[in-house]
């Protein structure tokens, strides 16, 4: 069997060295992150010796050439099985004319790492990529400079092939020998000469991830499988509910435990250490047992929700607005209104949040899958008064997170357990109730549309009124975020951000449209919630294009026809043509047993386009359906892997099934109730629908982030398709069988 | 509490001391060094934590240590055998069938247990076999795709 511990060079420095930065510094990036091994023509990558990020604008900052043979790729953004590693690389690949197997990368690490917020939005391609690349053109600018003085000639002569210079005259020089160990010390400019899309070898092909290989290898891969000499394994006993307080705990029978190291309680922050992990589990037990908790009911409760978010108006944000909107649309030939809402939805990652910390001499390091390790430690930093350069976080593979799951709250807490045993790198993972109570969920939203049409079927005037809490509570340098901040002797505060962008995400249609209007209520629910995949865009995208559909109904229309008649722009017309012709729409095969389904959005208004299709069969006599097929095409510009894409568009448009199908997160007065699988169920093998993905390739455009590109149109295409079969308009999330009126089949 | 315990994983093995009441997934994380095996929910319900007893898949979260002491235990470690990849290993790497890979461990153990007993199973005959784990990011259609792949090549079930 292979050895899966640290290797012992790692090892070695880890014990030894006293450096701060250079903590785990072996560990990770050679024993850990880097295992693709060496083959006939490469050898085993050396790593690069770690130099700690001075400022985004350096060249160095992004792209290094230290390890000989190697183009080493610095990116602040973190691998969420997204594939932006090797999106990454093949960018930097391609300006510096380096094959892709002699490059890695490092993500996330603010001991070396530039300060790229948080990998969020599907924003890393946009940003990341760009700056990747005009480091890249940057560098190769600098170093065709230097041969070009060593050989008197001009830059211009000179071509690359894999790392290697080459002059017309025949000379040769590789990156690596001409730079013989100095860094790439430039700035980047942004006016190096970029490569024109045509001439792209790497950009543009369907190039494999090394991580997946890892993985069904079983090699150590995520933050899960870090093991370091003396790590301890810790707990957290969360109180049962959002607002309980720990009245009396007497911790003698847990400390007395097999194992128990340490028993700690601040305020009603509890947590157990062990020796072993099991035997953390069985301590966390045992205080479980022992906690006595005064409780604060919740409410509103869920079959009060929706009516209590639309009746607490509050403050109205005017986002856009269009005076006599009302009387336009009373006076329509054809006016309709109705009400649509989505129930709370969780990440429910399959791996518990887990991180890693240790406290050395006033000194943090904390291994954590956060989405933004600079702004996490800024929050720690205020969590425990300290200068935020004594503070290391460094990003390592979670898994899957579609947003703020519990990876910061583990980071902020394993850190608190880990400064009562300095010295100690100690281990927290949750348990599978604690993600499932404690994660921070996308919240409940409520909507009222109304449209007014003429007897054409124009539409002449749309009006939304939405209500919806917040969608980003994520680290923002106030300690309050870590949930479990709040729940310490000296509690830290908690306060919402003012992003409400995020409600209204995609709420303005695009669709050619006299009036347009959209008010928002911010309203302060009874859960925890924060950034989900596409935030607000997926529900507002549910509704309106489940509302569209009902319009394009009373008009009589075809849904795709009537779509094309009203989008001007021809990105957007162009994902739906190549929607019907692939799909073969207007040959479809209707029966009283099926039902086709069509939606669109312009993710953002502002980045990918994608159109989609559900297609469902109905059983009368179980009264219930089944989603037999999704088809979905997408526009996210230029193209850097193919699969990748495809990868994600798929996997989205699953997730989005399982939400929009089955989900919602339930609650009473005492707490949640969807503590795990049973209680929470998502969709699985035997009821996964056939997926299939088309792309449109714009290597003349720049490309867009496309992982939330799905969610909302396949939840409106899933009920439309339902409507389409049954003739029941489902305005409530979930899409569950019984809402539809099988009476009148 | 604690008691000497042998098991046999990976064709290796090995005796230790351990509480046999201990969950055979720490043991293996603990003990074995395994990555493959995951804390998914300690209920039995997602399938991380799958390994093959004596070909079958299992999960481990809660089933006793002691318990498995006589039985054949192989983790995603294992499967490659003389330098080579299992079939299964080899497909899910080819069709590119991972997000984020947390789901991967049980999904290619179901998938060597379905295929060592029925090595030309139909699409609904994958899809039974992978049912009890579950994917949150949604990479199932690649997952079946991969396990047709596997069960083409010449000896899918190895
Ligand atoms: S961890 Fe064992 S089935 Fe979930
Ligand atoms: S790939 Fe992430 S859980 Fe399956």
């Amino acid at each position: 069997m292979k050895k899966h511990q640290p290797s012992d060079t790692g090892r070695r420095s880890f014990l030894k060295t006293t450096g701060h930065l250079m903590i785990g510094f072996n560990l990770l990036p050679l024993a850990f992150c880097q295992t693709k091994g060496a083959t006939n023509e490469i050898p085993a990558y050396p790593g690069i010796p770690l130099r700690p990020h001075v400022d985004g604008k350096l060249v160095d900052s992004w792209i290094r050439l230290d390890a000989e043979g190697f183009l080493t790729v610095l990116s602040g953004k973190q691998e969420l099985g997204q594939g932006i590693k090797i999106a990454l690389i093949q960018i930097a690949a391609e300006e510096l004319d380096i094959s892709p197997d002699r490059c890695r990368i490092i993500n996330s690490d603010t001991g070396q790492t530039a300060n790229e917020g948080f990998t969020a939005g599907s924003n890393s391609v946009e940003g990341s990529g760009k700056a990747i690349r005009n480091a890249a053109a940057e560098a190769r600018r600098y170093l065709l400079a230097m041969a070009a003085e060593k050989w008197s000639t001009s830059p211009d002569s000179l071509s690359v092939t894999n790392g290697t210079i080459k002059s017309p005259k025949g000379d040769e020089i590789s990156y690596w020998k001409l730079l013989e160990g100095k860094h790439l010390e430039g700035t980047v400019t942004g006016t190096a000469p970029t490569k024109a899309p045509r001439d792209y070898r790497y950009v543009g092909q369907s190039l494999q991830r090394d991580d997946i290989r890892k993985m069904a290898l079983g090699e150590p891969h995520f933050v899960h499988d870090l093991r370091m000499p003396g790590m301890l394994h810790a707990r957290v006993l969360h109180p049962p509910s959002y607002h309980a307080k720990l009245e009396s705990l007497a911790p003698t029978a847990v400390e007395s435990m097999p194992g128990v190291v340490k028993v700690i309680r601040d305020g009603s922050f509890l947590a157990v250490v062990a020796e072993r992990e099991y035997q953390a589990v069985k301590a966390r037990e045992m205080l479980k047992s022992l906690a006595v908790w005064s409780e604060v009911p919740l409410r509103p409760l869920p079959r009060e929700l929706a009516e209590s978010m639309t009746t607490s108006l509050g403050k109205v944000e005017e986002v856009q607005m269009s005076p006599g909107i009302a009387e336009t649309i009373k006076s329509s030939t054809i006016s309709l209104q109705a009400e649509y809402f989505r129930p709370y939805h969780m990440h429910a990652s399959m791996g518990p949040s887990c991180a890693i910390a240790l406290w050395e001499e006033e000194l943090l390091s904390v291994w954590t899958a956060t989405q933004g390790v600079y702004p996490i430690r800024a929050t720690l930093a205020d969590l425990f008064s300290l200068d935020e350069e004594k503070i290391r976080c460094i990003g390592v593979p979670g898994s899957g997170c579609y947003g703020q799951n519990g990876a910061d709250d583990v980071s902020g807490e394993a850190a608190l357990i880990a400064k009562k045993l300095p010295g100690r790198p100690i281990r927290l993972q949750w348990m599978r109730e604690s993600e499932h109570q404690w994660e921070p969920y996308g919240t409940a939203m409520a909507f009222r549309l109304a449209a007014g049409m003429d007897a054409e079927g124009k539409i002449l005037a749309w009006d939304t009124t939405l209500w919806s809490d917040s969608h980003s509570t994520r680290p923002n340098g106030r300690a309050g975020s870590f949930v479990s901040a709040r729940h310490l002797d000296t509690p830290f505060e908690f306060r919402k951000g003012g992003f409400s962008a995020g409600s209204y995400r995609n709420g303005i249609p695009e669709y050619s449209i006299p009036a347009k209007q959209l008010q928002l209520y911010n309203f302060a629910g009874p859960l925890r919630t924060s950034s989900l995949r596409g935030l607000g865009a997926y529900a507002n995208t549910f509704a309106m294009e489940s509302f569209l559909d009902e319009l394009i109904h009373r008009a009589g229309k075809d849904p795709i026809e009537f779509r094309l008649e009203n989008l001007e722009d021809p990105r957007a017309r162009a994902v739906l043509e190549k929607l019907a012709e692939k799909a073969d729409w207007k040959s479809r095969q209707k029966t009283a047993l099926n039902g086709f389904g069509i939606a669109y959005s312009r993710y953002k208004n502002s980045t990918s386009y994608f159109a989609a299709l559900a297609e469902v069969d109905i059983d009368k006599a179980n009264q219930t359906y089944r989603l037999k097929k999704l088809t979905g095409v997408i526009d996210s510009g230029l193209v850097i892997n193919p699969d990748g894409l495809r990868n994600q568009c798929e996997g989205g448009m699953i997730q989005s099934a399982s939400w929009s199908m089955l989900e919602e997160v339930r609650y009473d007065g005492n707490g949640i109730i969807s503590e795990n699988w049973s209680s929470y169920p998502i969709l699985r093998m035997m009821d996964v629908p056939e997926v299939e993905v088309h792309l449109i390739d714009r290597p003349d455009t720049p490309p867009m982030g496309a992982g939330e590109a799905a969610m909302g149109p396949v939840a409106a295409a899933i009920a439309n398709a339902i409507f389409d079969a049954t003739g029941s308009r489902i305005r409530d999330l979930p899409l569950k069988a019984e809402k539809i009126a099988w009476n009148t089949l | 509490m604690s008691q000497s315990i042998t098991l046999r994983v990976n064709s290796q093995r090995r005796t230790f001391s351990a509480d046999p009441e201990e969950p055979l997934l720490y043991i293996l994380r603990e003990e074995f060094g395994i990555n493959g095996a995951k804390y998914g929910c300690g209920l039995h319900q997602c399938g991380a934590c799958m390994v093959l007893a004596d070909s079958k898949a299992e999960p481990t979260c809660l089933r006793p240590c002691g318990s498995f002491e006589e039985i054949e235990i192989t983790t995603l470690e294992g499967l490659a055998k003389d330098g080579g990849l299992h079939p299964v290993q080899q497909a899910f790497i080819d069709v590119q069938a991972a997000q984020c890979g947390y789901c991967l461990n049980g999904m290619i153990i179901s998938a060597a247990a379905l295929l060592e007993s029925n090595p030309h199973p139909s699409e609904s005959e994958i899809r039974a076999a992978l049912n009890p784990v579950i994917c949150r990011c949604g990479t199932h259609s690649r997952f079946v795709k991969a396990v047709k792949l596997a069960s083409e090549k010449p000896n899918p079930g190895l």
